[in-house]
């Protein structure tokens, strides 16, 4: 039908240039005419359809509850959305026709009819607006007619919405966690969530159940996904600032053209292959490792350690590092090496003296952004640093972090409203918070240093 | 730019240039393409300070600088002149091996510095770059403080012991750059900070800190205002009492104030070298006379 109106316009278009003498006199190329005809035809009826089909609903609910009797709908007790459930499903053949009461049959028998209707009237609406859209604009195409402004005009709308949708969704989503958190802060304190030492989230699931009430101090958490991303930054930083070194001060191209995308390929390995690597080959031989150093007489050695987690993070980490300051090094005008090298530094006093401290500002923008995804980093730590929330400093102790936490809280059948689900929600704005603070200063920095070049 | 620096000094010098442009801009075209034999002119001296024979440059398999001979003596400022893409830097270049930065580029013939070979296998470029310093065409100070930017030098090859010595070396050395009085107040500010001029200056200062006995400059003045341009070149007028100075430069004019004799490269042979005053007013060579009456550049 779109296609129709395209043809419709441009042959009407076409038939007044032909009136007019020629295209040429036509204000806009008849393509614009099509295509204008085509818009107006095809954007009224899609608005039209997705308001509709947000609303129906709430339009046939409604329906249906009129249509209950009394008696059932005293019966539930506010709770009619059970009902209207019920009826959907008896409607959709989830459940039988037999188990269910009566009165549930024949609302389901009269929804039918409705959602018939509906999707009836829909469809006749639609059509007419789009053969309504088409119409204005086809009685409008007259050779003065600026179709072209207005297809530009659209085109650049669609471009636009297209660039608020992402922009949209996570306003959107940084809102629902807001809330979700400010639920879970009336039931749990805020400072409790904050400062407390001990997080043991599980809820009881029927009321007066042994030890049912959970405590969410999240420190223990906070404290292991720190000690982490330290040893994984530990790892990553100086490994991947001197590999940067490396390959742009020292490497020769056949060389350079042999690493850089290797290191490249190690950047794009999933995270969970790390993971099981991780768990199964750096987490026990660290194990052994320790207790073969005799280290488990004086501390707790975990098969799934903080240390194994680390270490693997930060070598998922290095090309991220590496590339970043490679970048940054690059950036340094060549003019300073020479500067520095005219004076008699040697190739080292070059990099200490001149190239490194003045790369030093994009440098630490660079850790600052890895420092987010040490942070936010999910599957590694799942796999390899264990689920027990030990407030612990010990690398070879088993410890827990944020994400890890937010995973476990959510996977299995949750009651919504629980503090338990709804503290994966606070977890999950913390660290929000943190990474988006470490972005912004991070890229602020990195902003800044290029500006100092330019 | 040059116009406003000729005003200022050495008019004489440019006077007694136009004339000789004046009579000889009947040569007809066919002269700028005679053929090139050897260079014409003074390219040796007895004393020399930098003995330089038979000089080739190659980037990969392409050579910019064929078959160079010319002397440098002790305490001249030599000046390099030629049109762009000639071979005058990376000439230059040569005498501290900075061409050794670059990859693809492999320099043959003999150079020497006081009798000693600076090609030799075995040398070590880090205390000849001290005694060969070089200032560039941008001025590339140190992202360091302007006190720093000076004590770099002496620092890395430990010349001083003392702070207090340091503090002596940056003086004398801002000093004699010239540049002293305007940043005494603020050694401490960065060096990225000063003006163009004021920056290249700062980069002589750099360079002289270290005590060299020659200073190779490659177009010193080409990214600075005139009268920035009209203090550096006083300020290799001052210089030459002490040091060698190989100055590159686009300008004629300044090769005319600033030098004493003058080395006219086209397309990487060494024309002719004779003393600036020959040169600027009745050169040896039809492809010298060409350039300097501006029939190309
Ligand atoms: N780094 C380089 N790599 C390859 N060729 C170069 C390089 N630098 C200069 N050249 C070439 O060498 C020739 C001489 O260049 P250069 O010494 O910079 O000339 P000038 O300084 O007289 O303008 C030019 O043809 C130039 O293209
Ligand atoms: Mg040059």
């Amino acid at each position: 039908m779109v296609a129709l109106a395209f043809f419709a316009g441009r042959s009407r278009s076409l038939a007044i240039a032909t009136n007019v003498g020629g295209i040429p006199y036509l204000n806009s190329l008849p393509f614009y005419y099509g295509a204008l005809t085509a818009v107006w035809c095809a954007i009224p009826s899609l608005v039209v359809l997705l308001i509709w089909n947000f609303a129906d609903n709430y339009f046939i609910s409604n329906m249906i509850v009129a249509e209950l009797p009394e008696s059932a709908l005293e019966l539930v007790e506010g709770k009619k959305d059970l009902l209207v459930n019920q009826v959907y499903n008896v409607a959709e053949g989830i459940m039988p026709r037999e188990m269910a009461p009566d009165y549930i049959v024949a609302a389901s028998e009269r929804l039918e009819v409705i959602l018939w209707w509906n999707r009836m009237l829909l469809a006749v609406v639609c059509l007419s607006i789009g053969i309504l859209g088409s119409l204005f604009v086809w009685m409008k195409i007259t050779p003065k007619f600026k179709a072209r402004l207005h297809v530009e005009g659209v085109f650049l709308g669609v471009l636009f919405v297209s660039a608020c949708i992402a922009i949209l969704t996570t306003v959107g989503i940084v809102f629902s966690v807001l809330f979700e958190s400010i639920k879970f802060f009336t039931k749990v304190p805020i400072t409790e969530f904050l400062f407390g030492l001990e997080w043991s989230p599980q809820m009881a699931i029927r009321e007066g159940q042994q030890g049912s009430s959970g405590s969410f101090g999240a420190v223990p958490l906070f404290v292991g996904t720190l000690l982490i991303a330290a040893i994984a930054m530990i790892v990553a930083v100086p490994t991947g600032l001197m590999s940067a070194i490396y390959l742009s001060e020292y490497a020769d191209r056949r060389i350079r053209d042999w690493v850089k995308p290797a290191l490249e390929v190690l950047a794009g390995v999933p995270t969970v292959v790390y993971g099981f690597f991780a768990a199964l080959t750096v987490a026990p031989f660290i194990r052994d490792m320790g207790i073969g150093l005799g280290l488990d007489g004086f501390m707790t050695i975990s098969s799934e350690s903080a240390l194994a987690a680390g270490l693997v993070m930060g070598v998922m980490i290095i090309p991220f590092v590496s590339s970043l300051s490679d970048d940054v090094i690059n950036a340094v005008p060549q003019s300073l090496r020479d500067g520095a090298l005219g004076l008699g530094s040697t190739r080292s006093e070059v990099i200490k003296q001149v190239v490194l401290p003045a790369a030093l500002p994009g440098i630490m923008g660079g850790i600052l952004l890895a420092g987010p995804r040490a942070i936010g980093e999910t599957m590694i730590v799942v796999m390899a640093a264990g689920l027990a929330a030990n407030l612990t400093m010990n690398p070879l102790d088993s410890v827990t972090t944020v994400t890890v936490q937010i995973v476990t809280l959510l996977v299995g059948d949750q009651e919504f409203n629980s503090p338990k689900t709804l503290a994966a929600f606070a977890l999950g704005l913390v660290l929000f918070i943190v990474t988006l603070g470490l972005n912004y200063l991070a890229l602020h920095i990195v902003k800044k240093y290029r500006e100092q070049y330019d | 730019m040059i116009k406003m620096a000729e005003d200022v000094k050495d008019e004489q010098k440019m006077q007694s240039a136009e004339p000789s442009a004046a009579e000889n801009d009947s040569a007809g075209p066919q002269d700028m393409s005679a053929k090139i034999q050897g260079t014409v002119g003074r390219p040796f001296v007895d004393d020399a300070k930098i003995k330089m024979r038979g000089v080739n440059v190659f980037y990969g398999e392409k050579q910019a600088v064929f078959a160079v001979d010319l002397d440098i003596k002790e305490n001249e400022v030599i000046s390099m002149i030629g049109p762009s893409g000639c071979g005058k830097s990376t000439f230059l270049r040569c005498i501290n091996r900075m061409n050794d930065t670059i990859d693809i580029c492999r320099v043959e013939g003999s150079i020497q510095l006081d009798g000693m070979d600076i090609y030799e296998s075995k040398l070590d470029v880090v205390p000849l770059r001290a005694r060969v310093g070089m200032v560039f065409q941008k001025p590339n100070p140190f992202p360091k403080s302007i006190y720093d930017n000076v004590a770099y030098g002496p620092k890395i090859h430990g010349l001083v012991s003392r702070k207090s010595d340091l503090d002596e070396v940056v003086e004398s050395s801002l000093r004699r750059a010239g540049l002293w009085d305007e940043v005494k107040d603020r050694l401490d500010s960065p060096g990225t900070g000063l003006s163009g001029g004021q920056q290249q200056r700062l980069c002589i200062a750099r360079t002289i800190a270290v005590s060299p006995e020659v200073i190779l400059m490659d177009e010193p003045c080409s990214a600075l205002d005139p009268i920035a341009t009209a203090k550096i070149e006083e300020l290799i007028a001052e210089l030459s009492e002490n040091f060698t100075i190989a100055i590159v430069t686009h300008s004629m004019q300044q090769a005319a104030r600033v030098s004493h004799r003058t080395a006219y490269f086209h397309l990487g042979n060494l024309v002719e070298v004779n003393e600036t005053d020959k040169v600027f007013t009745n050169p040896d060579h039809d492809l010298t006379e060409a350039y300097i009456t501006g029939r190309f550049g």
